[in-house]
């Protein structure tokens, strides 16, 4: 595990040792994580796994029943409207008022919480083509969800807390989204983003940190994280490649037409291509782990446990 | 393949049979989410009849007790709020159970229905599980036809529960005959108000705006019959309470007003299949129009927020408040007449400490407090419903405190619920002061209307205490307008002990005018709201929020 990796001071969120439960679930157990400022940090995890508990208790929604949280250097608690001034938050499932027009909730979200842009607001409004005019219940999933990201957006604030921000947006939307975020990355604001689209947060995010019941699992640069998967290599070598598979780090060896496939560690890489090279490389193709494969790693566990448990 | 003939609309003759399609499943389905609800209700009702006529026995042991009481009775104060002078004629156990309690077991019974009909529709439209219902195999009509036959067949077993929950009792005038018809009058509104909840959920998108209609619907039916028993005109002929209570029972029974019922539910029933062809699911019969692209300057505080979230409540009951003061103020002139003639009568109630006029004055302000307190209940549980609905999250994630929040809302209903009571004090004290030229009425009314205040807050603030601690206990807050009508009104006639009204606080307010002001329990009552409010919002502050 790569927690330690980053300093905790001045740090936008530092959480260490938070548990909660609800009545006899764990949602949360002793949990670490730490998002640096300035940075934009994947937060990842199977159904379940307490992303949206972990956000609500650096919200000050809940209270958690052990461990410390830091938000901005402050108690997400106890400094709640303090705090609260200089974040924003998108909701996964977003629930407007009925009788309230989408407008009248960004003013009243963006306004409520000070330092409003208009000019900003009806900006964005355009481009991420929302009908301001609509009451709350006429609009469809995905136009909820902008309203409250429009509102977030539109707000100078320092932290932007978004959980599963674009369920619901279409690809086009979660293009105007992915640039929107890189604005707000490059003004220096800070993001916490948990999601299910593992290409959006490939894409955008500098850390990510994975939950699994409760618990950070990994948590890394996307980088740190690579090394610690393993990279697919399709190799055809001049001279024949025998005793490939007892070196170490080599997995999953095969081969088809006179061209190897395997799968390394990816630390173990560097050793593996100096083997290759003394034997002459004729193609090499290497392709380094997705976010995806790191991710169902986490995710096979519990899928393997799963079927286990349920096989007959 | 059945599937698409199914989802098609009643169209030609196999349609109309379709669109009932899956009825029975629904009605299953219904009965098993009610198991608890129903019984319950039937219970309580079952053994209604059976208590008070114990209670009577008692209270009342021989022909003559009651016939004083009957004597008592005659007054417009208890002829508005029971029923008709008719009963009089052969006061026996039978009729004076009929007499005394039928407006408001009919009451109960049309609420039952209108909840469950509610219940059953709008509810299921509005949080989006009809969707997935309506897109299995289900007709266009099979939810609504499925909800009637449950609210249908539930009055029907509720009738039959009354009558012979009444057979039992050996009691004077208990027939068998007039046990059936005694049912059979509650059988008969409970299907009026279920066939109008009916309709009404098709009007609204809403089920609180649903049930809010239909429950005004009850309202107007009781005040309707009261003008009409005081005033002996015809508009307890526009009542289905009013129809029930012309059966005569026990005393020469007649069974024909209640076709009157039948037929009023029919036609709301086919209004309601009409009115559902005519809308989308999931909307009411006028479509969303587009609003205000930007917000106010007063919508972004917190407080206009409120306001905004409150306006539909808040509207809908200061005009049934106005309605219900208009209704009851027409009866003063009725009363006037009566006192000129029969000034005899007046002596039982002069003994209590104040006039005919005055008396009525003080219990129809009891009844514009319990209507502005259900008002201060539902208004309070607003923050709940926020919670619930994910709505409370966004805004708290937002800098403004908890207490800044439930504040905006307390403050509206705290405002709300004190322009309501004094709307409804200076409209009551108009009238009684145009019918008897007595000029002093008005102020009298309006003072007898603040006097209420202290009590109101201490209902808000009742349900604050619960929100913060227990938010899931938060319907017991109910427990006060429902004791305060049922123990506090209703307890005057039936001869309850004093203490029990004394449970609730309206049981401490001076019901003015024909009470003296006395300042202690109404400092006492506001000090408790406060220490109420304030402990509700300690304990806000240390729970989490969104927990169910
Ligand atoms: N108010 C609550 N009461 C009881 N249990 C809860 C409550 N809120 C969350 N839980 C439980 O806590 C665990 C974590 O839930 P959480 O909503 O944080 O998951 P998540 O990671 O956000 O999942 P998803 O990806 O589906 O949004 C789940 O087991 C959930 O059932
Ligand atoms: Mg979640």
């Amino acid at each position: 595990m790569s927690t330690n990796s980053q300093p905790t001071s001045g740090a936008a969120i530092a959480v260490s040792g938070l548990t909660k439960t609800f009545g006899p679930t764990k949602a949360l157990d002793n949990l670490h994580l730490t998002v640096g400022t300035g940075e934009v940090h994947g937060f990842l995890g199977p159904n379940g796994a307490g992303k949206s508990t972990t956000i609500r208790v650096l919200l000050g929604l809940l209270r958690a029943d052990s461990g410390t949280a830091k938000v901005l250097g402050g108690d997400p608690w106890n400094d709640a409207v303090a705090l609260h001034r200089r974040l924003a938050y998108v909701p996964g499932d977003v629930s407007l008022w009925p009788n309230l027009t989408g407008g009248e909730a960004i003013d009243l979200f963006a306004r409520l919480r000070g330092g409003f842009d208009r000019k900003r607001r009806n900006e964005l409004c355009e481009r991420f083509d929302l009908d301001p005019t609509k009451k709350g219940r006429t609009y469809s999933k995905g136009n909820r969800q902008k309203v409250a990201i429009v509102a977030a957006l539109a707000s100078d604030v320092e932290l932007l807390i978004l959980d599963e921000p674009t369920a619901g947006l279409d690809p086009l939307m979660e293009a105007i989204f992915a640039d929107a975020i890189n604005e707000v990355k490059d003004a220096g604001r800070t993001v916490l983003l948990s999601s299910h689209i593992l290409a959006q947060v490939e894409a955008l995010c500098d850390r990510v940190s994975i939950i699994r019941q409760g618990h950070i699992v990994e948590s890394g640069s996307l980088s740190d994280l690579r090394h610690l998967t393993r990279t697919s290599v399709q190799v055809e070598t001049v001279r024949p490649a025998a005793g490939l598979e007892s070196l170490p780090g080599v997995h999953d060896l095969s081969s088809t037409n006179g061209k190897l496939h395997f799968d390394v560690d990816t630390d173990q890489l560097d050793g593996i291509i100096g083997h290759l090279h003394g034997l002459g490389i004729r193609s090499l193709v290497s392709q380094p782990p997705t976010l995806e494969q790191l991710f169902m790693r986490h995710y096979g566990e519990e899928l393997a446990e799963a079927t286990n448990g349920s096989s007959r | 393949m059945s599937t698409m003939t199914m989802s098609r609309p009643a169209a030609q003759a196999p349609g109309r049979q379709n669109s009932l399609a899956g009825t029975g499943t629904l009605i299953r389905f219904m009965l098993r989410r009610d198991r608890v609800r129903i019984p319950v209700w039937l219970i309580v009702f079952a053994l209604v009849p059976i208590g008070t006529l114990s209670s009577f026995a008692e209270a009342y042991p021989s022909a003559a007790d009651r016939m004083a009481t009957a004597q008592s009775m005659n007054s417009p104060a208890a002829l508005a709020m029971l029923g008709p002078a008719h009963y009089f004629a052969d006061y026996n156990s039978g009729s004076m159970l009929m007499h005394q309690l039928f407006a408001f077991t009919a009451m109960a019974v049309g609420l039952m229905s209108v909840l469950l009909v509610v219940r059953h529709t709008r509810t299921e439209e509005e949080t989006g599980r009809a969707e997935l219902v309506r897109a299995t195999v289900v007709g266009r009509h099979a939810n609504t036809a499925a909800a009637l036959i449950v609210a249908f067949a539930t009055n029907v077993v509720l009738g039959l529960l009354i009558a012979a929950s009444t057979a039992t009792s050996d009691m004077d005038g208990i027939t068998t005959s007039g046990a059936l018809l005694f049912g059979a009058a509650h059988t008969a509104v409970g299907i009026v108000f279920a066939a109008l909840a009916a309709v009404t959920v098709q009007i609204t998108g809403y089920s609180r705006g649903a049930s809010g209609m239909a429950l005004a619907g009850i309202g107007v039916a009781y005040v309707l019959r009261a003008a009409g028993d005081v005033g002996e005109n015809g508009l307890s002929w526009v009542s289905p309470i009013g129809w029930g209570q012309r059966t005569w029972v026990f005393v020469d029974g007649r069974w024909w007003p209640l076709l009157l019922s039948v037929a009023l539910t029919v036609v709301l029933t086919v209004l309601a299949v009409i009115l559902s062809t005519r809308r989308d699911v999931g909307s009411g019969l006028r479509q969303a129009r587009p609003g205000s692209p930007a917000a106010s300057d007063l919508l972004v505080k917190p407080f206009g927020l409120a306001l905004r979230l409150h306006r539909g409540m808040l509207i809908g009951f200061t005009v049934t408040v106005a309605l219900l003061a208009v209704a009851y103020g027409s009866i003063f002139g009725d009363i006037d007449e009566m006192l000129g003639s029969v000034t005899a009568l007046s002596d039982a109630l002069a003994e209590q400490g104040g006039v005919l006029i005055e008396a009525f004055l003080s219990m129809v302000m009891l009844v514009t407090a319990v209507t502005v307190a259900i008002y201060a209940v539902l208004a309070t549980n607003r923050m709940r419903a926020e919670e619930l609905a994910g709505r409370a999250e966004p805004v708290l994630a937002l800098p403004l405190s908890r207490t800044r929040w439930v504040g905006s809302h307390l403050a509206v209903t705290l405002l709300g619920s004190a322009v309501m009571q004094l709307i409804g004090g200076a409209l009551l004290g108009y009238f009684a002061a145009d019918a008897t030229g007595d000029g002093a009425l008005f102020g009298k009314s309006i003072a007898a209307a603040a006097a209420y205040l202290p009590a109101l807050w201490c209902t808000i603030g009742l349900v604050v205490l619960l929100y913060g601690l227990r938010p899931q206990w938060i319907g017991l807050g109910w427990l006060v307008p429902v004791w305060a009508f049922g123990i506090g009104y209703l307890g005057n006639i039936l001869g309850l002990p004093t203490w029990l009204a004394k449970l609730s606080p309206f049981g401490h307010v001076p019901e003015m005018p024909s009470e003296e002001f006395s300042l202690p329990p109404v400092l006492a009552l506001t000090a408790i709201a406060v220490a109420l409010i304030a402990i509700g919002l300690a304990g806000l502050k240390r729970r989490s929020i969104n927990v169910v």
